[in-house]
């Protein structure tokens, strides 16, 4: 079985994030890029699945500029075999990157899509249902827990009210909820081997897909901020403010 | 954009028996698109009628929300366990003739729509805040971080709202209900279980009081406290990641970016220090109070009233003294 793995560069969930002057986009130069936590995940399941000789191979991908090789040389490290990037200087919405991601598994015909649940930057959560959606093949979302065997894979969905077990055809899509795993670290042997793995550069073009934008962003603001940060000396001081601040005690 | 009347179609969501509150507040969330907006609301699932009264079908309940002006019911063993796969099939069908498809983004509307959205071949605006017009939405990014005024000229707008931004309807005459006939077969998915939690507390996400626990509460005995306590204010029980993984709790419990967005009217930290993942999941509580150890906490920053000291001193005495809410 082949597993195609798809990656996102973003800025580390654990720096704070700032606007630009001119309200734009958030401050992007000088940040600390790394793999989007959700799509680590959906690599080290990939990772344990070819551990348990389930997958032969596992082809990771990433669309963006040149830097996102950055990204896919990590991934390689942590054993993906080869990757592919596909090089688009454009902010894409999640419909076309479904769309590169869809011309790119024509290619490849992965039994299995792996997929983060959402990206940390752009909070979309849409690419894996819109991806299996165009391929016209079942979606598992929000998998955490996952079993494949003769061409099926059971997956267990972590949905508002418990959990959910689903059984789906292969091809299928599946993106990644938090407990799927704990991603391990790359170790230096491999960060060596993975600079002579291959990495091919695509294009759009190449791929044949018309990249249209349809959403714009007119512009980017801060949340409401809270006047927060009185401190109360004991508990009674905090049941008295709470009795006098919250209409739910009276 | 066409210049004829904007019509909204807003997906019902249901367990087959009863309609959620989040469809309602879709529908509060569609009244907003526009003045003169005709509201559809499209109930898909499977219920074989045996126990349940006519009168009180998930149609007919979606039928008296306020501002509704059709029900469209489609009823078909295939859609019974409600998978995206064929249920996208049946909303596509029917929202070629509208220009707005919506529902909340809860994990039904976040795993549906977008599949509905590629199969349109339009772009999807995940979890809106406030609609600006027609065609014109704010939405959190980074983790609520920052807000993005993002616009769109798709011909439909398809689009899932965080339930909490928007507003309760009150109850209207039944309206319309039409039976949609509409199978398609589809083998690719089988559903093999559910299995829920089982909470005697309000729903989380619609709770007016939500007490959450963190990594400070030490062990699962100890969770007891958060619990306790919410139940004195007849509220519900979160917890951040930390609690979760720990295995204090279980993860459907978990408040935060990749958990549950909630927005009570008090909302009580006990243990959590405040990472930017769980500040995302409740900071726009009404009021928000904060109890750890470390006065240096990030959720002091954020909390209305903070208490700073051991919170196994603190709590047994907190549940003692706050007066029980009556609701």
């Amino acid at each position: 079985m082949k597993i195609l793995v798809s990656i996102k560069r973003v800025i580390d969930p654990y720096s704070k994030v700032r606007i630009n002057k001119d309200n734009t986009d958030v401050v992007q130069q000088n940040m600390k890029m790394v793999i989007n936590p959700f799509c680590e995940i959906a690599l080290e399941e990939a990772i344990r699945l070819k551990e348990r000789n389930i997958a032969q191979e596992i082809v990771v991908v990433s669309i963006g500029s040149l830097e996102v090789q950055e990204q896919l040389r990590t991934a390689l490290a942590l054993g993906a075999d080869r990757a592919i990037h596909i090089e688009c200087d454009l902010k894409l919405e999640p419909l076309n990157i479904a769309k590169l991601l869809k011309a790119v598994n024509d290619r490849e015909k992965a039994q299995l899509i792996l997929m983060g649940k959402q990206s940390i930057d752009s909070d979309n959560n849409q690419t894996a249902q819109m991806l299996a959606a165009l391929m016209n093949r079942p979606q598992a979302t929000f998998a955490s827990n996952l079993a494949v065997s003769d061409g099926w894979a059971k997956v267990t969905r972590e949905v508002d009210d418990g959990l959910e077990e689903l059984a789906i055809e292969l091809p299928a899509v599946v993106s990644t909820d938090l407990r799927l795993n704990e991603p391990r670290y790359p170790t230096l042997p491999n960060i060596m081997k993975a600079k002579s793995k291959p990495l091919d550069t695509l294009t759009p073009e190449d791929l044949k897909v018309v990249i249209t934008q349809s959403q714009r962003v007119l512009e980017v603001i801060p949340p409401p901020q809270r006047s927060g940060g009185v401190k109360v000396e004991s508990v009674d001081q905090l049941v008295e403010a709470l009795k006098s601040r919250s209409e739910l005690f009276s | 954009m066409e210049t004829t009347k904007p019509r909204a179609l807003v997906i019902a969501e249901h367990d087959n028996h009863t309609l959620f509150n989040h469809t309602q507040k879709a529908v509060s969330a569609a009244l907003t698109i526009d003045k003169d907006i005709e509201v559809s609301v499209l109930v898909i699932g499977y219920n074989d009628d045996t126990g349940t009264e006519l009168e009180d079908t998930v149609a007919v309940q979606a039928s008296k929300i306020r501002g509704v002006d059709e029900v469209i019911q489609v009823n078909s063993p295939q859609y019974g366990m409600q998978l995206a796969e064929n249920v996208s099939k049946v909303v596509v069908d029917v929202a070629r003739n509208y220009s707005h498809v919506l529902c909340c983004s809860t994990t039904f509307g976040k795993d549906l729509l977008p599949r509905v959205a590629a199969l349109l071949d339009v772009g999807q605006i995940s979890d809106v805040l406030q609609i600006l017009d027609k065609n014109t939405y704010v939405r959190p990014i980074y983790a609520g971080n920052a807000l993005e005024k993002v616009t769109s000229e798709d011909k439909h707008q398809v689009f899932t709202v965080r339930s909490t931004s928007f507003v309760s309807l009150t109850e209207q005459e039944q309206c319309p209900v039409k039976v949609l006939e509409c199978v398609y077969e589809s083998s690719m998915t089988r559903q093999v279980t559910k299995q829920a939690s089982i909470s005697e507390r309000p729903d989380l996400i619609t709770a007016k009081v939500v007490v959450s626990g963190g990594r400070g509460l030490g062990s699962k005995e100890q969770f007891n406290l958060v619990e306790k306590l919410a139940d004195k204010l007849g509220g519900a029980v979160g917890a951040s990641r930390a609690a979760v993984d720990a295995g204090y709790i279980s993860n459907d419990y978990q408040v935060g970016q990749t958990g549950k967005v909630v927005s009570p009217e008090l909302y009580i930290a006990v243990g959590i220090s405040g990472a930017i993942q769980h500040l995302a999941g409740m900071k726009d509580s009404g009021v928000i109070v904060a109890i750890n150890s470390d006065p240096d906490a990030p959720i002091f920053e954020l909390a209305d009233y903070g208490l700073v000291g051991d919170l196994f001193d603190i709590m047994p005495k907190l549940i003692e003294a706050i007066p029980e809410i009556n609701s």
